[in-house]
């Protein structure tokens, strides 16, 4: 079955960012700033954190609206995933336009402004790995 | 991220308003970064008897090679010349600061001079703006925050904002910076050289990151996991993130080694421990817990007080953070009967930005004098002080940042000062110029306040020294000579730990092996353990230099007589052993024989 990640519950989030800096050591960097993944405060962090990441969504409107069919929805043969929603990006296609971006009212879509090109969860779960406290978890689609 | 940018140095002046960016491979290379860097810098950048307050004191923040590299390398090392003690002022700082200014590109960032207005700094990359900060003047160190978060909308999420509230901007002394509203870079009076350089705040964002060497990237994870699961397996997990700090209160009270009401007795009475301990606090007010970037273990601990602030159903919710030593400094030091009054003092303590221990320590010393006669009601401007009254020592807060009268502001110095003027030095409860922490736990606590470079209890960890020994039933097996001996070295690895820059609570996970292994796993190669020591005994014997220099001496270390007279949990203290183990601990120090420290 197609996983994706999900928040399971927000009230354990702490804000330690651990999964940002997870979804950045996969690429060999320390940092955040090619993360696909990111938990701001909810207004102040006495009132707790939001934490921000692709929702894998059915029917994406970020695919929608790519004019170059780099990001395609991820049931779709070909795609590169086995079903259950969300996006896998084609990076050779992408032209950089960032329409996507705009499309996701989440903001789940990140932008890398070295290679110009959006930053796009994979549903890896690496992420969840370093979540101690269980705020996030991959979850069957 | 290039390749060495962790090694650059920023340095702002804020009189020509002016930048410079150098690197610095040589300090780095030789000192890792945080503390050891630090005072290299210190050194360098402050001139010999420098007015702590004046424009030429420079004030350093540094991280380390391990700053948003691995879990729990979350601290900032401040350093500056401290207006407490007239000599080293260093403070460690968690919340964002450290992943920020390391991924802002910058090992180390150096503050000069003074502006002529009231200002505050955005740090963006090598972007650094000076701004107009006049609007800010005489807001609080949370709402300060809070409009900067606004007005700044670059590196929103992921940032820190370093700040002062009116203490800082009217010179307390022992006024603290504040970041991310509930941490702080508490002692020794960071916010006063912040108030005197007419700085209110500095915004660092973070917007690069740091690339792993190809070739190190495998062993880089393998390290970084080992690491993760020790934070998250070892004891740290379950006792700082369960009840926090204030875990340890209660069990502290129980044991009588606890100073309460400016050390009139090392045991409180049931009732109070009870109510002041960290199972009551967490049971009634705890709302939530945070961490500080990149720490699985989530200390902090976030109190909410609902309260009725006027008829008709007027309540109000504050948020305010609680650790051991708040609650300790203005809750058991000042006997108080109530845990909700102790989070009415800490709030407000907080948002002045004032270093909570000096504050407490201060306060209690004053309702001592007060009660024995040595002060009068036209020098407290009416305030009957006793112990217990919140209201009371709120007003008396109020009066010493704004310095309402003589008497205010040489409380606004120190217990030493204040105590130099009106008498009461018998219980005037500083160390080497820097008030107490809570322990009054044996001789090793003592110490380790008299001895630490930043008379601090995290110098050496005296308290946790005493306690073991009375724990196992060993104090008395254990010389003079080998309690300072297990100190200074203890001091001396903390230098290590503070260049990294790990927080101490990861202390047992960061081992001198492991550390030689994660530093080579990001291409800081050539650190063996053996090497990582000698290093934390020249950093030690470096800001111990500094100390000197600027007039420090072991020999002219005042000892409050009432440590003598309260029992510890090694019976009572006699002032000769203390006095022969500061000698032992200066001979230690220049490392031969017969050769005498200053």
């Amino acid at each position: 079955m197609a996983k994706k990640l999900a928040t399971l519950d927000v009230n354990k989030c702490i804000g330690c960012m651990e999964c940002m800096f997870a979804c950045s050591r996969r690429v060999g960097r320390g940092g955040f700033d090619n993360s696909a993944i990111r938990v701001r405060s909810a207004g102040g962090i006495e009132r707790g954190f939001v934490v921000v990441v692709c929702r894998s969504c059915e029917n994406p409107p970020c695919a929608k609206v790519c004019p170059t069919g780099a990001l395609r929805e991820r049931k779709e043969k070909g795609g590169g995933g086995g079903g259950g929603g969300g996006v896998v990006l084609n990076e050779d296609k992408c032209i950089g336009c960032g329409f996507c971006v705009q499309a996701c009212i989440m903001g789940a879509i990140f932008w890398s402004s070295e290679k110009n090109k959006p930053i796009v969860c994979r549903y890896c779960g690496e992420c969840a790995d370093y979540c101690v406290h269980n705020a996030i978890g991959l979850v069957e689609v | 991220m290039k390749e060495g940018e962790g090694r650059r140095v920023l340095h702002i002046d804020l009189t020509r308003k002016r930048i410079k960016i150098e690197e610095r491979r040589d300090l780095f290379r030789a000192f890792l970064g945080g503390t050891g860097v630090a005072i290299n810098l210190l050194a360098e950048e402050c001139p010999k008897g420098a007015d702590p307050l004046g424009e030429e004191n420079p004030i350093i923040f540094a991280v380390g090679p391990l700053s948003a590299l691995y879990p729990s390398a979350s601290k900032t090392v401040a350093m500056f010349k401290s207006p407490l003690t007239g000599n080293l002022g260093e403070s460690h700082c968690g919340g964002r600061s450290a992943m920020a200014i390391r991924l802002a590109g910058y090992g180390a960032i150096v503050i000069k001079g003074s502006s002529e207005i009231p200002m505050y700094l955005t740090i963006h990359g090598d972007e650094v703006r000076f701004r107009d900060a006049s609007s800010l003047r005489g807001i609080d160190a949370e709402t300060v925050g809070r409009i900067l978060r606004e007005v700044e909308k670059k590196g929103a999420g992921a940032r820190t904002i370093i700040r002062i509230g009116r203490a800082g901007e009217r010179l307390v002394r022992y006024a603290c910076a504040v970041t991310e509203t509930y941490r702080h870079f508490g002692r020794l009076g960071l916010g006063a050289v912040m108030g005197a350089k007419r700085l209110k705040a500095v915004v660092v964002s973070a917007e690069k990151s740091v690339e792993i060497p190809k070739a190190k990237r495998s062993e880089y994870k393998r390290v970084y996991d080992e690491i993760q699961e020790t934070v998250v397996r070892t004891d740290a997990m379950e006792k700082y993130h369960d009840l926090g700090t204030a875990g340890k209160l209660y069990g502290l009270a129980k044991k009588g080694g606890i100073a309460y009401k400016n050390l009139e007795s090392a045991s409180p009475p049931e009732e109070i421990a009870r109510e002041l301990s960290g199972e009551n606090f967490a049971d009634r007010f705890l709302a939530r817990r945070i961490s500080c970037s990149h720490c699985p273990v989530g200390c902090v601990h976030l109190a909410a007080l609902r309260e009725l602030y006027e008829p008709g159903h007027y309540f109000k919710t504050t948020t305010i953070p609680y650790d051991n030593e708040p609650i300790w400094a203005v809750g058991f030091m000042l006997g108080m009967r109530s845990a909700a009054d102790c989070l009415r003092l800490i709030d407000l303590v907080d948002t002045e930005g004032m270093d909570v221990m000096s504050t407490g320590v201060t306060l209690a010393w004053a309702t001592e004098a007060y009660a024995k006669g040595l002060l009068t009601k036209e020098q407290t401007e009416g305030l009957e002080f006793r112990w217990g009254d919140a209201r009371l020592y709120s007003e008396a807060i109020n009066k010493i940042v704004e310095g309402a009268n003589e008497f205010y502001r040489n409380l606004a110095r120190g217990v030493e000062h204040a105590s130099s003027v009106y008498g009461g030095k018998d219980y005037a409860l500083a160390f080497g110029g820097n008030e107490m922490p809570a322990y009054h736990t044996g001789l090793a606590c003592y110490i380790n306040n008299l001895t630490g470079a930043r008379h601090s209890h995290l110098d050496s960890a005296g308290y946790d020294l005493d306690q073991k020994l009375a724990g196992a039933g060993k104090e008395k097996e254990l010389g003079l000579e080998e309690v300072v001996r297990a100190l200074l070295k203890e001091e001396e690895w903390r230098q290590v730990l503070s260049s990294l820059v790990v927080c101490f609570f990861a202390r047992k996970v960061y081992t001198a092996e492991v550390t030689a292994r994660a530093l080579d796993a990001i291409g800081v190669e050539g650190w063996t353990a053996e090497k990582l020591e000698d290093l934390g005994r020249v950093i030690h014997r470096a800001k111990m230099e500094f100390k000197f220099r600027e007039g420090f001496s072991l020999a002219g270390l005042r000892i409050p007589k009432r440590i003598f007279e309260v029992l510890t949990l090694q019976g009572f203290l006699k002032e000769a052993d203390l006095r022969r183990a500061i000698e032992i601990y200066g001979r230690m120090l220049v490392g031969g024989e017969g050769r005498e420290a200053p």
